[in-house]
């Protein structure tokens, strides 16, 4: 048991004078398959930035909890795995390289073993010495899941995860979301039913518009 | 934290060699600024407080042309995202800081010597006045850069801005290491220039501490 809570304390967003959401409020607990569902605008990718600490609330907070007690936001990336088609990864490095700068500027050892488990998953194995920038975006999308799912994080972000894949990719990302939600919280922001399909609950952001 | 901005730092300087993002714009403009010096001097020979001017006017316009990188091409690429979900606020800056320190020292190593080879009146008489003069210089030069950079980064006309923004930022800086590279020309000792010294001293601490201070809010949205 991780102990890992998430709650979301009468969270508002504002772009100037649009109100994005307004007092969301939500508690995750140590493992949950949590969806986020709304129209284009309606601020899914926003609420998950909130939640990864990337982006401030204009109102409300976010209190990430475990064991040793509140995450202070410094530390709050070590708790976290990210995935959204607008994080890009380095271009001119090679998907291993990739991987081993994030581990190291983490401050962590690469788990060499579990890495190569994900490549050979997502089927990048073949392809993980050749750079980046020779991928497709649905493999660059793949790399994205390993990114994310390297360190072991206690809470897995996913804003349209399945963007860009086939239905193979499809498939690996659809099985990691069930055997992670078991184990850690999971959040997944999306409009795709069929990802919607695998949460527990889902928060329909449409209903907070004030 | 060190050994992480050492990887972030490392991350920068393989990433220079692979893309040559500010290694190429920084050569072509020392090449170019020192030529056009040359040219327009023609048979003149300049005097002392000119060179020693000229020298920090290069240095400033050839930080302008490269320093910028170290946040704008995170930006430009789309990676600040991704360095936001590794690394706490201050490894990031720490790693920043360290890159552009190193470039700041290359380049202006290299201006040095360009100047000392092709201007006959850049004679050093007090050459550790003028070695202290050029380390706390390019210290406060990479810190206030680094610290700049980070700001325009997120906006619109970087290009434009960050020369804009830095000159009165980096004035006093540039105008007491002018004054203490003519110093160094001068033979003028420690204890004469002990004032300017602590000027620059105490303008590297501010800025540091300043910019440890103000880079969470400026790194994240």
């Amino acid at each position: 048991m991780s102990n890992y809570s998430i709650q979301s304390q009468k969270l508002s967003k504002l772009f100037g004078r649009r109100l994005i959401f307004k007092d969301i409020n939500f508690l995750l607990e140590e493992k949950a398959l949590f969806g986020i569902s709304g129209p284009n605008g309606s601020g899914k990718s926003t609420l998950v930035k909130i939640i990864a600490g990337l982006v401030a609330s204009s109102d409300g907070k976010i209190i990430h909890k475990n064991s040793a007690g509140e995450i202070i936001p410094e530390k709050l990336h070590n708790h976290i795995g990210f995935v959204s088609p607008y994080i890009v990864l380095y271009e001119e490095f090679s998907a291993w390289e990739n991987l081993k700068i994030f581990a190291k500027i983490r401050g962590i050892s690469l788990n060499e073993e579990r890495v190569n488990n994900y490549l050979v998953r997502f089927l990048l194995d073949e392809r993980k010495h050749d750079l980046v920038k020779t991928y497709s975006s649905g493999m660059k999308q793949r790399l994205k899941f390993i990114f994310a799912l390297m360190h072991s994080p206690e809470v897995l972000l996913f804003d349209e995860p399945t963007s860009n894949l086939d239905e193979e990719g499809k498939t690996v990302v659809y099985d990691i979301i069930e055997e992670e939600g078991k184990i850690r919280i999971v959040i997944i922001a999306s409009n795709e039913a069929k990802d919607l399909e695998l949460c527990d609950e889902v928060l329909l952001l449409e209903k907070f518009k004030g | 934290m060190i050994a992480k901005s050492y990887a972030l730092f490392k991350k920068d300087f393989c990433s220079e060699l692979r893309t040559r993002y500010a290694i190429n714009s920084l050569a072509m403009f020392i090449i170019v600024a020192i030529s056009v010096i040359l040219f327009s001097i023609g048979n003149e020979t300049i005097t002392e407080s000119l060179t020693g001017g000229l020298f920090w006017v290069v240095i400033f316009f050839t930080a302008m042309s490269g320093l910028a990188r170290a946040f704008v091409s995170e930006e430009e690429r789309g990676t600040s995202l991704t360095l936001q979900l590794i690394a706490s606020p201050s490894t990031v800056f720490t790693g920043k800081l360290l890159f552009n320190v190193i470039l700041v020292f290359c380049m202006n190593l290299i201006i040095a010597i360009l100047y000392s080879a092709l201007f006959e009146r850049f004679v050093v008489q007090n050459f550790p006045l003028f070695m202290l003069t050029f380390v706390l210089g390019n210290i406060g030069l990479a810190v206030s850069s680094t610290i700049i950079a980070a700001i325009i980064a997120k906006a619109g006309a970087k290009g434009t801005l960050y020369p804009v923004l830095s000159f009165p930022i980096l004035l006093p800086l540039i105008l007491t290491c002018v004054q203490l590279t003519l110093f160094s020309f001068d033979g003028t000792s420690f204890e004469e220039a002990k004032f300017e010294l602590a000027i620059v001293v105490g303008y590297d601490v501010i800025m540091l501490t300043a910019s440890y201070m103000l880079f969470d809010f400026i790194w994240k949205d």
